[in-house]
């Protein structure tokens, strides 16, 4: 929810491809040349990807089952002790294995709802941006609404009053990211809307949808990648917060947000390594996002 | 200036109710029967229905809404489902333990955050500027209780300086003792946003005609800065961070509860475990209104500060 709010947060695309020496496809390769040369970005990448893959396929990553519980195993101490890595937790099961298939439930929750939420925001946006009006009035109050509240206090609600399925925690977070995406493509397209090339389409007599979806959006498409990395990353974060309340996932599942919510009081007994590495695993990620975040808004933004 | 508090209180009325409008329906519309969610599935339909009748949940929504809103302005949330107890009587000791944790939190994060943020801006495009800028970003992005196990971690177990929950109770010492931990774990949070706005106010300024104006007649650097950069930079920039406090109210659920720290969001956290709606409702509504208040209060504020909006001049 803040970053709409920020003064040196784009609102126009700069529409690279109407610039007339370059074709769009030299521009593309221009942009993806930058991306490539920027070692943050890259260093992103390579993290992300590696969850990715811890994700899809945690076996080939993790040693052992991340399921099993042996007693007699309970917090061995990290590093490499008898084959667990990072030891073992209260109930004996190897932290690695666990931090590793721990991926799954935020790889698929964290996109999944920040898909939903653009595409949310992209037909909102464009519409207020477009129509204006009484439209736009009404939908900007009820966002107003939303975005005082704080974005996991609306998702808590909801998880409590539905059930705390994957499928139900998906939708939660995307409809509220809904509105917060729709604020910077209304913002985009207010600006786009006056510009000769709609114009000219409305004089050719085109459909609304048409201007909307196949004029405006392409060059409101670089705010829209902008405000897609930013909200990933925060998706990542509502969710980690929802599983540490204990919201959304199962008990004893290998979530880190879970994981550390369980495990968290074993602290005190001095096991740092069940809460620990779930907590790096996390940071990594969402450091991760926010390379790639601030490698792509710099692209756009010059 | 008249007419635009007017419009802003105006609105804000709207808002709010639309704020109520959107807790009830989320929380009550939604959880089909809230006498089974109390009993459990192993209760006898009978019983579940009995209960139901008691909280008066079978009737139509838009009375139910009205007999809700209409208690609720009364400060009546109506009793909790755990404690059988008015709601409002959690309320109040809660929102205070949360506001001691808030204003701790803030006496840290401002000045640092404008310290990092002006400092970075003065270092535009330098590594400095991309340091802040990128460690500010991740930690606004890390989950609270990530930084908070490692606070705990260092300071609380290994090192045992400081406690690692309680809520604030007994001397002033004592109190603030409590508060440093939750506090800096907030801070972390924070800082990357309000360092963000700092930044960027004071690029604005530092971009600005009267800026350039002061440097060709002569004035030295640090004046330049002081009598006109900061000077221009500072208020709007601290309006700004006003309007987004519903990000720390948010903060407080996760970071109450890994320290065990009975505020509201320990409240609402553990009223949302144990599906105790009308607890959640309460405390929710209360939260919402405050953060709509402040929201409020710094556009105010920021209209203030803006001579236009002021002198009432038309755009």
């Amino acid at each position: 929810m803040s970053t709409t709010a920020v003064p040196n947060e784009p609102t126009t695309a700069p529409a690279p491809a109407s610039a007339p020496a370059y074709s769009a496809a030299e521009v593309r390769r221009e942009m993806r040349g930058q991306l490539l040369r920027s070692k943050t970005f890259i260093l992103g990448v390579v993290i992300i990807l590696f969850w990715v893959f811890c994700a899809i396929a945690p076996g080939f990553v993790a040693n052992r089952d991340p399921a099993k519980q042996d007693p007699s195993k309970k917090w061995l101490r990290p590093f490499f002790n008898e084959g667990f890595w990072l030891g073992a937790d209260r109930k004996g099961s190897d932290v690695f294995s666990r931090v590793i298939y721990g991926a799954r439930e935020i790889m698929i929750i964290a996109p999944a709802a920040t898909i939903i939420g653009t595409l949310i925001g992209i037909v909102l946006g464009l519409s207020m941006g477009y129509f204006r009006g009484a439209l736009d009035d009404i939908i900007s109050r009820i966002i107003e609404a939303l975005m005082s509240l704080p974005v996991i206090l609306v998702a808590l609600l909801a998880l409590t009053a539905l059930s705390g399925s994957r499928l139900t925690i998906i939708l939660v977070i995307g409809f509220l990211f809904g509105p917060i995406i729709a604020r910077t493509v209304r913002a985009s397209v207010i600006s786009e809307r006056n510009l000769d090339y709609v114009r000219a389409a409305e004089l050719r007599g085109e459909r609304s949808w048409y201007i909307m979806f196949a004029e405006i959006l392409p060059n409101v498409f670089g705010p829209i990648v902008v405000e897609f990395t930013v909200r990933l990353g925060y998706a990542v974060f509502t969710m980690a917060g929802l599983a540490f309340i204990g919201l959304g996932t199962e008990p004893g599942s290998p979530d880190w947000g879970r994981t550390i919510f369980e495990e968290r009081n074993s602290l005190y007994s001095d096991v740092w390594w069940t809460t620990l590495f779930p907590a790096l695993a996390l940071a990594s990620l969402v450091v991760a996002i926010n390379l790639v975040a601030d490698a792509v808004q710099g692209l756009i933004d010059r | 200036m008249g007419r635009y508090v007017l419009r802003r209180l105006g609105l804000a009325v709207i808002t709010l109710f639309i704020l109520s409008m959107v807790v009830f329906f989320v929380a009550s519309v939604l959880p089909g029967s809230v006498g089974r969610a109390i009993l459990g599935p192993f209760a006898d339909q009978a019983s579940v229905e009995k209960l139901n009748d008691e909280l008066g949940v079978n009737g139509p929504f838009w009375k139910r809404y009205f007999d809700w809103i209409t208690s609720a302005l009364t400060g009546d949330f109506g009793d909790s489902y755990k404690f059988k107890q008015p709601v409002m009587d959690f309320i109040p000791t809660a929102l205070v333990a949360s506001l001691k944790l808030a204003v701790a939190t803030l006496i840290i994060v401002v000045p640092l955050g404008i310290l990092g943020g002006t400092f970075a801006a003065l270092r535009q495009g330098k590594a400095a500027d991309r340091a802040i800028t990128i460690a500010g970003l991740s930690l606004a992005v890390t989950p609270e209780f990530v930084i908070g196990i490692l606070l705990i971690l260092v300071f609380a177990v290994k090192l045992g300086w400081l406690p690692s929950n309680g809520t604030p109770n007994g001397s002033i010492g004592q109190q603030i003792e409590v508060l440093i931990l939750p506090a800096i774990t907030l801070t972390a949070v924070l800082f990357g946003y309000l360092s963000r706005m700092a930044r960027a106010g004071t690029i604005e300024a530092l971009e600005a005609d009267y800026t350039r104006t002061a440097t060709l007649k002569g004035l030295p650097r640090r004046t330049v800065l002081r009598r006109h950069v900061l000077r221009n930079s500072l208020l709007p920039t601290i309006a700004v961070i006003a309007s987004q406090m519903s990000y720390l109210l948010g903060g407080l659920l996760v970071t109450e509860t890994l320290f065990n720290y009975r505020g509201l969001g320990l409240l609402i956290s553990d009223a949302a475990r144990g599906r105790d709606i009308p607890m959640l409702m309460g405390a929710v509504f209360i939260i919402g209104a405050i953060s709509m208040v402040l929201i409020l209060l710094a556009d105010l504020l920021i209209a203030w500060l803006n001579p236009r909006v002021r002198l009432g001049s038309k755009q």
